[in-house]
């Protein structure tokens, strides 16, 4: 990553950041951008730098922040309605850990609502156009972080996954992605969606630059204590010989080109001396329904708290208590959040729980369970992100079940937990990026950030 | 598994939507198609399988008994609602 130092200044990092968020302010990726402060931010640790002194691993590296994250006297909408006018009393951990070193934020991106979507055509505040094909939709939930990066207007940038929504809009915008081992990164300051499967990770151009963001930020945190105890920075280097493919996903419902480019990844690794070890995994063809239970359920409960009565928005056409709940959360959510929450009180209401919440708990120990086996007969798994690459504006945004199949091949790890990262692994004929994703057991995030350098 | 009319309005009030019946009707289609998807699960056997509710390893977290200032203040937090009245959040009266 580019350091401030003496040849280039925070100052003048900041500034080109900014004027290229306004040279490409067509494509709609911030919803807030902080001038101001991120030009004073830079100042001072050009004075500081200056002075000698320490500034930080990321002094003076611009970024931005998914507009879910929390950063103390700014707005966070999560791209909703219901949000649109809260500013936050706190930041969150990964936010100050990358400030602590320095890196400064110059703004806030778009994202679908609450991070409900996977085109980002779900915000409030409209899509994010992809950074390849602006007819095309930038992935999402995480979109605007993967544009922001693949435009070159920052250098990193964060994200949240709960099903693929960092990998998913890394590999539509050709940049990597980490979704970070379940409790490797704290989710503190960060609006909760689903809580078993929520994490925060980050886009970049290069492994490299993302082993440098989780060997800060992948720490214990003690305002969320479902952070692992730190293993990051110490994790022992693993010599990686087999790596598997699952036969599972090797069909008609994959994309041609993206097939064929894992094919070619394979060979090229199997003349690199590696094993290429195909792997059976029935039950991940239930993974989709198991996460569509899973993850609306936690939806529901988490998104209760939006009331209209402590925080955001508060209808005005409400008189009694009562009309201030139902109007305000009818007008400040969008159609999906609205599908999910009701779709989770649905299989979780009485009648319904066996058949649908508790059946998808079994399911979730069942893909849990196959995950192990396949990593004891590989290190590594290599999959496709997507079935296909960034498809059309207004293709799939009216067909909840057709955008819930994008998410087919990225939901399984969040289920059980495991780290995945997404690769640039080349383009379409028509020059549309393509991702693939390695997979590695829980607490394997640096060994796959390594052997990523390996596919570079 | 059929959703029907009365259904969708009970889903409505436990999810505390104040919806039109055109907005019901909108949304009773994807509704639909999303529950007939999901319920794809039954072919799977999980007989005698144990739940899974979280994927971290679960232990008991200790900390001294002592206070800690929190990030944000009593101010701070009570700005953040649309009626405040001596350091109150003011609602309508309930009953």
């Amino acid at each position: 990553m580019k350091i401030a130092n003496k040849t280039v200044t925070a100052t003048r990092l900041v500034q080109d950041a900014l004027a290229k968020a306004e040279f490409f302010k067509s494509y709609n990726i911030f919803t807030s951008i902080y001038e101001e402060e991120a030009l004073k931010r830079a100042a001072e640790i050009d004075a500081r730098i200056a002075k000698g002194e320490n500034v930080g691993k990321l002094a003076g590296v611009p970024f931005v922040a998914k507009d879910n994250y929390l950063v103390e006297g700014t707005k966070t909408t999560a791209s909703s309605h219901i949000l649109e006018p809260f500013v936050a009393p706190v930041t969150s951990t990964v936010v100050k850990q990358l400030e602590d070193e320095g890196a400064i934020l110059i703004g806030k991106v778009n994202l679908d609502s609450f991070a409900h979507g996977s085109s980002t055509e779900n915000s409030y505040f409209g899509p994010t156009l992809n950074a390849y094909d602006n007819t095309r939709v930038a992935g999402g939930s995480s979109g605007g972080s993967a544009v922001a990066v693949a435009l070159d207007i920052v250098e990193f940038a964060t994200g949240s996954d709960t099903g693929g929504s960092i990998r998913q809009p890394a590999s539509f915008n050709g940049v990597y992605g980490l979704k970070p081992t379940y409790g490797a990164t704290s989710r503190y300051g960060v609006v909760s969606m689903a809580s078993s499967l929520d994490t925060d990770g980050f886009f970049t151009k290069t492994p490299e630059d993302m082993d440098l963001l989780m060997s800060i930020c992948a720490k214990r945190d003690e305002k969320d204590l479902t952070t692992l105890p730190d293993f990051y920075n110490e994790t022992p280097a693993k010599e990686v010989k087999k790596i598997g493919v699952i036969k599972d996903f090797d069909n008609d419902s994959v994309d041609p080109e993206i097939r064929a480019c894992l094919k070619e990844k394979c060979d090229e690794l199997a003349k690199k001396g590696y094993e290429i070890v195909e792997l059976d995994m029935p039950t991940l063809k239930h993974a989709l329904a198991v996460y569509y239970i899973i993850c609306p359920a936690e939806i529901a409960s988490n998104l209760s708290r939006y009331d209209g009565i402590r925080y955001g928005l508060r209808s005005d056409k409400a008189v009694s208590l009562d009309e201030i709940y139902g109007n305000t959360r009818n007008e400040g959510f969008m159609k999906e959040n609205k599908r999910r929450i009701m779709i989770g009180n649905f299989v979780l209401s009485s009648g319904f729980y066996d058949a649908y919440f508790l059946k998808a708990a079994k399911a979730r120990t069942l893909i849990i369970n196959e995950y192990a086996k396949a990593f004891e007969k590989c290190d590594f798994i290599l999959t496709p992100v997507a079935p296909n690459p960034a498809f059309k504006l207004g293709e799939k945004v009216n067909d909840p079940i057709a955008m819930y199949f994008e998410d087919v091949m990225s939901v399984p790890i969040n289920l059980a937990g495991i780290p995945g990262l997404a690769i640039p692994a080349g383009k379409t004929e028509s020059g549309l990026p393509i991702g693939l994703q390695l997979l590695g057991p829980r607490r394997s995030d640096k060994q796959l950030i390594e052997f990523a350098k390996e596919l570079a | 598994m059929d959703i029907s009319r009365a259904d969708l309005k009970h889903l409505a009030s436990l999810s505390n939507f104040s919806m039109s019946d055109e907005e019901l009707d909108s949304l009773s289609g994807d509704l639909q198609n999303i529950v007939s998807y999901i319920s794809e699960l039954n072919a799977l056997d999980t007989e005698g399988v144990e739940p899974t509710y979280q994927v971290f390893e679960m232990e008991n977290v200790w900390r001294d008994d002592e206070i800690k200032p929190m990030d944000a203040n009593r101010e701070e937090l009570l700005d953040l609602t649309t009626e405040e009245k001596e350091h109150q959040i003011k609602v309508p009266k309930v009953l």
